[in-house]
């Protein structure tokens, strides 16, 4: 376990996401980041980060084979859940009729191929606030962030800031102490390590 | 890539040193590259494990995507490429010896990382694959029309292509537009143009004529006869979405 202070973050450790660029943004950021599965040491933690790459049932079985399943809705300090680590909070996906945190009410949904309209959304592209979002304090309306995904969480009564591709949907959302960005901050350039700054100083 | 210098060469020829890795990879992030894709052109052609541990310095100081080519040839190869903090592999040769290695990564490690890179070109009207292009004795055929080897690897999971037209590499001449084109019609994952780029309107030109989702140059960025951020400039005043900085 890190130390005696708390002032470090937990990066979930689901198992096979690839998890080396977030750290190096953390590292960037001068913030030492755990990457862990200990339920105390994600307790203990400033900070939580939950990333997740692959699919959403593979995910969850993964998270459930540790019970953080049943952890991290009891977490009471930042969580920032990235990509797949954002959809996993929602109610569930279409992507294997997987049944998620339930966290935030909404659904996961894939897209539909067009052929202006590549499936994965893979690469740059907007994002607009749609409330006041601190995770995008000093962050320009429309500025672009790096997203690889095929599934998509449909609007919420908690998104504060949504993104265009084909359909309009979230890719941040806030609920309390739990974050999430459909794209990847830690590879969005200088936005994205504005976004995590954000994050690592939010202090409620 | 060889050798952890970064090489280019012509139409995959003669190629010279052109800088340390790690210099560039800082260059082209600070100039605004939107990605950037490192090639091991050495490492298929000979056979060989590779030393793989700049992936990870180059991981440490690169805050935008990047993906690695060459040499991947297996899961365990995909996997060490991937955990040393790749976002993407780029499968080219492995994958037309044993097609089966696109669906096995895609299965694994999910069709956003797996890219497949194609060097395509045209004979006497009809695009055909070329393997192992890295070493010019060892070029060939790969016995596969482009067209049908982009439906096959999307079937088998492949996430993004890379097409490199042949004709056209390092001669800076323009993007083959008829032939990518022809390709984006037959996928529906990202296309990344490669291949011909010499000045800033064969890029506007892909973009516009070929609906291409990426533009991959080499020879003009490293010889900085164009710079990024002036190029994005550029392409934003002509209507096309670009990120700028």
């Amino acid at each position: 376990m890190p130390g005696n202070n708390s002032n470090y973050v937990a990066i979930i450790d689901g198992g096979g996401a690839n998890i080396a660029s977030l750290q190096f943004a953390l590292w960037r950021l001068n913030t030492e980041a755990v990457l862990t599965s200990d339920h105390e040491v994600i307790q203990r933690a400033a900070r939580v980060i939950l990333p997740g790459v692959g699919a959403a049932r593979a995910a969850m079985d993964k998270l459930r084979a540790q019970q953080l399943d049943r952890l991290i809705p009891t977490l009471r300090q930042p969580l920032l859940g990235i990509c797949l680590g954002m959809q996993l909070r929602v109610d569930g996906s279409e992507d294997d009729d997987a049944t998620c945190l339930g966290i935030i009410a909404g659904r996961a949904r894939r897209f539909a191929p067009a052929p202006d309209r590549p499936v994965p959304h893979m690469g740059w592209n907007r994002v607009e606030k749609t409330r006041n979002a601190r995770l995008l304090d000093g962050i320009a309306d429309g500025a672009h962030f790096y997203f690889v995904h095929s599934y998509a969480v449909d609007m919420v009564a908690t998104t504060t800031g949504c993104t265009d591709y084909g359909r309009t949907f979230t890719s941040v959302v806030r609920k309390g102490n739990f974050m999430g960005t459909q794209f990847h901050p830690e590879r969005s350039g200088a936005c994205g390590a504005k976004l995590l700054q954000n994050f690592l100083q939010l202090v409620d | 890539m060889r050798d952890g210098k970064v090489v280019k060469g012509v139409q995959f020829r003669n190629h010279e040193v052109v800088g340390d890795i790690i210099d560039l990879a800082e260059r082209y992030r600070d100039e605004g590259a939107d990605e950037l894709v490192f090639y091991d052109i050495t490492a298929s052609p000979e056979g060989r494990s590779v030393d793989r541990s700049w992936i990870n310095r180059v991981a440490a100081v690169l805050d935008i995507p990047f993906c690695v080519a060459g040499g991947i040839r297996s899961l365990a190869d995909a996997e060490e490429v991937l955990n040393f903090g790749a976002d993407k592999i780029s499968i080219n040769s492995p994958a037309l010896a044993n097609p089966e290695l696109i669906t096995e990564l895609a299965r694994r490690f999910g069709s956003q990382c797996v890219v497949v890179g194609i060097d395509s070109r045209d004979e006497d009207g009809i695009y055909r694959v070329y393997q192992n292009t890295g070493d010019p004795d060892k070029t060939s055929q790969a016995g596969r029309e482009t067209v049908a080897w982009v439906q096959e690897a999307e079937q088998r999971g492949a996430g993004e292509f890379v097409l490199n037209c042949m004709n056209q590499d390092g001669v800076r001449q323009g993007y083959d537009i008829s032939q990518l084109a022809l390709v984006r019609q037959h996928c529906t994952v990202p296309l990344i143009a490669s291949g011909g780029a010499g000045a800033r309107e064969h890029f506007a030109a892909v973009f516009q004529e070929a609906h291409v989702d990426g533009a991959l140059a080499a020879s003009v960025f490293h010889k900085q006869i164009i710079e990024i951020g002036a190029l994005k400039s550029y392409l934003n005043d002509n209507n096309i979405e670009v990120r700028l900085q």
